[in-house]
């Protein structure tokens, strides 16, 4: 067991948790952070990407013991004053989702991209998204929404 | 009021996922859970000698450990076949028992044997390490070619078949090839393929003490078929003490059609512990567990004349079901395959023949088209190399033998309300600018590159209904679609459906076509779906049946709600019922300004009553309330149809293939919101593209899944797609009063044969099979120079 001090979502909480205990598995098992997912638990899918200190990582293969002290950033805690992230109202716009399940991810990873590059390309944005995996859109409004936030932030 | 269907309505259920507040199956908690973890043969095929407990029992935490011989005592029924189809010389199918938990054998990997229950899942992982199984490890039936003269898999099942099935008509097809001048012949394997929801399968269970009743949380595409199965077939509980609950569930693709083993092992076991148990897949457990798709062999014959005429066509076919037969296993390679087997073509004799076998593999389901991706490849394949052998353009050669009138009765079953293949397939051309290809091979040629265009041009056969049809063919259930209308006395309304959605939008489409019915803004309109204790039993969402089955029973509920309320109405304003009518929300007397709003007789309709007065406002007879609800059961399948064209680019010196242009046509009807529908599409022809260039499920020879992860099985990513170029062409559906037709599955029906073709046309016909890897199209590309080297 072991006490870390996070600042998730802008609150500071201390927690006691197992060693092993992954940051997804901190998010959801034991803050109910349930808009973070697991997809494969091997980085592959990129479902559960939240940022760390303001960058996009892959939550299932964090451990949450080595993160102490980080700020932490969870699709909950994109919503500022009641108002949607503009990347979040882009994918409503565009219609960059489906299913939902990849989405928090697909946001996360996107916000991220777009704070690395302002205005992507089409082809950038795709290699971008390369460790996310969308099984219902295709893809195509996924790069629709980022472009559309990407005029909006 | 503007019509809300045919507009692009921004999603309703949107916000929820975009804040992360979905509420998935894993994402709900029940005080004092239990978590479950299953142990799953690690062989291919084996006999269980012994499975000895005891240690993992003693193991922190562990609150039970439950096998094959608990279910056996408790007499917990096993997985079934939901179609019974009967062999060409009319004997029954043959199906193996498919217990929940295997006691006497396993028969692929993944196939659970016992599960354990601890206080947490870390310590249910540990204890399940420490379970002992005793296996007689037998020879494994994997290769597909083989399994017919491989070793006996089910005791009684001879030479691993289920049954060898026939469709058409054998002399005719004899009698048109005797007449043909060439006859072209295939041989190809339809790759398979694991549908990968994002969403891994996991169910949560409670139980209830002191009312018996069993609530099971799950992944389901069909939570009220889950129930009906789990309590007629399993005998987990009555119907009335099992409520089966699909939430948010993150993908389906046919693959959470099923009823699975540990949807009944935890329900069971939750009454038995007397514990809530949760139970989460990894991927995995996933890979090895769900049901996956396709997985054919083979051959067909087309007969033609010199000039492109289609006289025949026969299909041999061998289709893997896996180790046991599953609720749609059996049909997807006959009734959802066979009838397609022609494609858009005016064929006038075939056949298709289909053996079904049993492998040591996981068992085979409907995924994304089910039937009809494999039906579309194989024809679509052999008129592309029928355009080859006779030196035809694939256009000209299709255009030859499109029918031309509506209704069109296709060779072996379907009768085609409409279409219009000739304006698609004109349509796609003209957007594809197949006219300048000649031009962009020059240009691929001069960067050393190959290029390919392939056309494509399908029909399927989806929203799978009617009862009597299906029941005729072999379905153990009719499949209509439920929905029920509820107005609240303000005004609102609630809209039950028994279809699902998984990500197909619902909750805004179902909503806008309510909204037009009842005049109702679409903010006060709520879709509620996937709950047993909500709304009627419904038959889910799978074949594309959402919309021309579920959404036509809320159209039909909702005019029973309008002509309940005219009959109010009528008699609130003092009129006689003819010469009210009802528009745009509002029940208004002809030639005068009288009129009342649906929600103003609404809540008429519920507080029949006036003060001071005896008197109603209700005619005589008239029941309170404005609650209706219907039954659809339409009186065909819809039909929809398309052309697609591909090109692709490849590079000789590594093999890769870059899918560089795509362009869909497709006539789905009457489009409800043409941004789901297009994002509907997409998401097929990734799939379909996936088979076609990247997907490949693969066994070793003992059985071995080799592709159960991520980074072997290789899913279409972002970077692997070109823009999609879409249109439309419209004939509505004349089997439903909005001419709706189906839209899901299209994509992945129509994309396998487009893009293989456009890479078999880029190799100058050298046949290769799918997917079209760099190492296939390398070594195919290292051929062709060998063999041109030699002819010059």
């Amino acid at each position: 067991m072991r006490k870390i001090s996070l600042e998730i979502n802008g609150k500071k909480i201390k927690k006691e948790i197992p060693d092993h205990t992954t940051l997804s598995g901190l998010l959801r098992d034991i803050l109910n952070l349930t808009g973070t997912h697991i997809g494969c638990d091997t980085s592959q899918c990129g479902a559960c990407v939240v940022h760390v200190d303001g960058k996009s990582i892959k939550s299932c293969t964090a451990l949450a013991a080595d993160l102490d002290g980080s700020k932490i950033t969870t699709i909950e805690g994109l919503v500022s004053n009641g108002k949607l992230h503009p990347m979040q109202e882009a994918f409503k716009k565009m219609h960059g989702l489906q299913c939902g399940f990849c989405t928090p991810g697909m946001v996360m990873s996107a916000i991220d991209l777009l704070k690395n590059k302002k205005n992507p390309s089409d082809q950038e944005i795709r290699d971008w998204l390369e460790g996310n995996i969308c099984r219902c859109t295709g893809y195509q409004n996924i790069v629709a929404a980022v472009k559309e936030a990407a005029s909006k932030m | 009021m503007a019509s809300l269907v045919g507009s692009r309505v921004e999603r309703k259920e949107d916000k929820r996922f975009l804040t992360g507040k979905g509420r998935y199956t894993a994402d709900i908690n029940i005080a004092n859970q239990t978590y479950a973890v299953f142990i799953r043969s690690p062989h291919a095929r084996a006999k269980i000698k012994k499975i000895d407990t005891s240690k993992a029992l003693k193991s922190p935490g562990v609150v039970d450990i439950l096998t094959g011989e608990h279910i056996a005592q408790d007499k917990i029924g096993g997985l079934i076949a939901g179609w019974a189809i009967r062999s060409e010389d009319n004997s029954e199918m043959k199906c193996p028992a498919n217990p929940p938990l295997a006691k006497d054998n396993v028969n692929f990997v993944g196939d659970p044997i016992a599960v354990v229950f601890a206080e947490s899942l870390d310590e249910a992982k540990a204890a399940a390490e420490l379970v002992k199984i005793d296996y007689k490890v037998l020879k494994a039936v994997t290769s597909l070619a083989d399994t017919m003269k491989s070793e006996t898999i089910h005791d009684g099942i001879d030479k691993n078949l289920c049954y060898d099935w026939l469709l058409g008509d054998r002399q005719k097809v004899k009698e048109a090839f005797d007449k043909a001048d060439k006859i072209i012949k295939l041989d190809i394997t339809n790759n398979r393929l694991i549908p990968n929801a994002m969403e891994p399968r996991a169910c949560v269970i409670d139980y209830n003490t002191a009312s018996e009743e069993i609530t099971c949380y799950t992944t389901s595409q069909n939570p009220h078929l889950s129930r009906l199965i789990m309590s007629a077939f399993g005998g987990v509980a009555p119907e009335n003490k099992l409520r089966v609950v699909a939430p948010d569930v993150g993908g389906g693709f046919g693959s959470k059609i099923n009823l699975y083993n540990e949807e009944i092992v935890c329900s069971w076991a939750a009454k038995k512990i007397e514990r809530p148990i949760k139970w989460i897949a990894d991927r995995t457990e996933s890979f090895l567990t769900d049901t996956h798709g396709r997985d054919h062999i083979t051959h067909a014959e087309l007969a033609v004349t010199n000039d492109g005429k289609f006289l025949g066509f026969k299909n041999e076919t061998i289709a893997n079901l896996g180790a046991y037969a599953r609720v749609f296993g059996t049909v997807t390679p006959t009734y959802l395959f066979g009838p397609c087997a022609t494609g858009v073509y005016v064929m006038p004799a075939a056949y298709s023949n289909v053996k079904a076998v049993y492998t040591n593999t996981a068992p085979v389901d409907a995924y994304r088209g089910a039937g009809r991706p494999e039906a579309t490849y194989t024809i679509e394949r052999i008129v592309d190399k029928a355009a080859i052998e006779l030196g035809m353009d694939p256009i000209e050669i299709r255009m030859k033998n499109f029918p031309t009138e509506f209704p069109f009765k296709q060779t072996l079953v379907h009768q085609v309300d409409s279409g219009d293949y000739i304006a698609g397939l004109k349509k796609a051309k003209e957007m594809a600018d197949y006219d300048g290809f000649a031009a962009r091979k020059k240009d691929s040629e001069s960067r050393g590159k190959l290029r390919g265009i392939g056309v494509t041009t399908y029909f399927e056969a989806c929203g799978i209904a009617p009862s009597p049809v299906v029941m005729m063919l072999g379905c153990g259930v009719g499949l209509w679609e439920s929905a029920e209308v509820r107005f609240n006395p303000t005004g609102q309304v609630t809209v039950y459906t028994g279809s699902h959605s998984h990500g197909q939008s619902h909750q805004t489409t179902f909503a806008q076509i309510a909204a037009d019915e009842l005049g109702v803004p679409i903010e006060n309109i709520d879709i509620v779906h996937g709950d047993t204790d909500k709304g009627t039993f419904g038959m889910g969402t799978y074949g594309s049946r959402s919309l021309t089955v579920g959404g036509i029973a809320i159209v039909n509920a909702c005019k029973k709600i309008v002509a309940k309320g005219k009959r109010i109405a009528a008699k609130m304003l003092e009129a006689s019922e003819e010469d009210v009518e009802f528009k745009d929300g509002e029940y208004v007397v002809a030639k005068s300004n009288k009129k009342k709003t649906i929600g103003e007789v609404a809540f008429a309709s519920y507080l029949p009553g006036v003060r001071d007065e005896v008197k109603s406002p209700l005619p005589e007879g008239e029941e309170p309330g404005l609650i209706e609800s219907s039954f659809f059961d339409p009186a065909n399948f819809s039909f929809p149809a398309g052309s697609h064209i591909a090109e692709v680019e490849i590079d000789p010196e590594t093999g890769n293939v870059k899918l560089d242009k795509y362009t869909a046509v497709d006539d789905f009807g009457t489009i409800v919101n043409p941004t789901i529908v297009e994002g509907q599409v997409h998401g097929g022809l990734a799939q379909g593209i996936g088979q076609a260039l990247t997907e490949n499920a693969e066994y070793d020879e003992s059985g071995q899944l080799i592709t159960a992860s991520y980074m072997d099985y290789t899913m279409p990513r972002a970077d692997n797609f070109p823009e999609f170029n879409l249109g439309f062409t419209c004939t509505k559906a004349t089997t439903n009063p909005l001419g709706v037709k189906g839209c899901g599955e299209a994509g992945a029906i129509a994309a396998p044969p487009t893009v293989m073709n456009a890479v078999i046309n880029a190799l100058d016909g050298h046949e290769i099979q799918m997917p079209a890897t760099a190492e296939k199209v390398w070594k195919a590309c290292k051929e062709i120079k060998k063999t041109n080297a030699k002819a010059a």
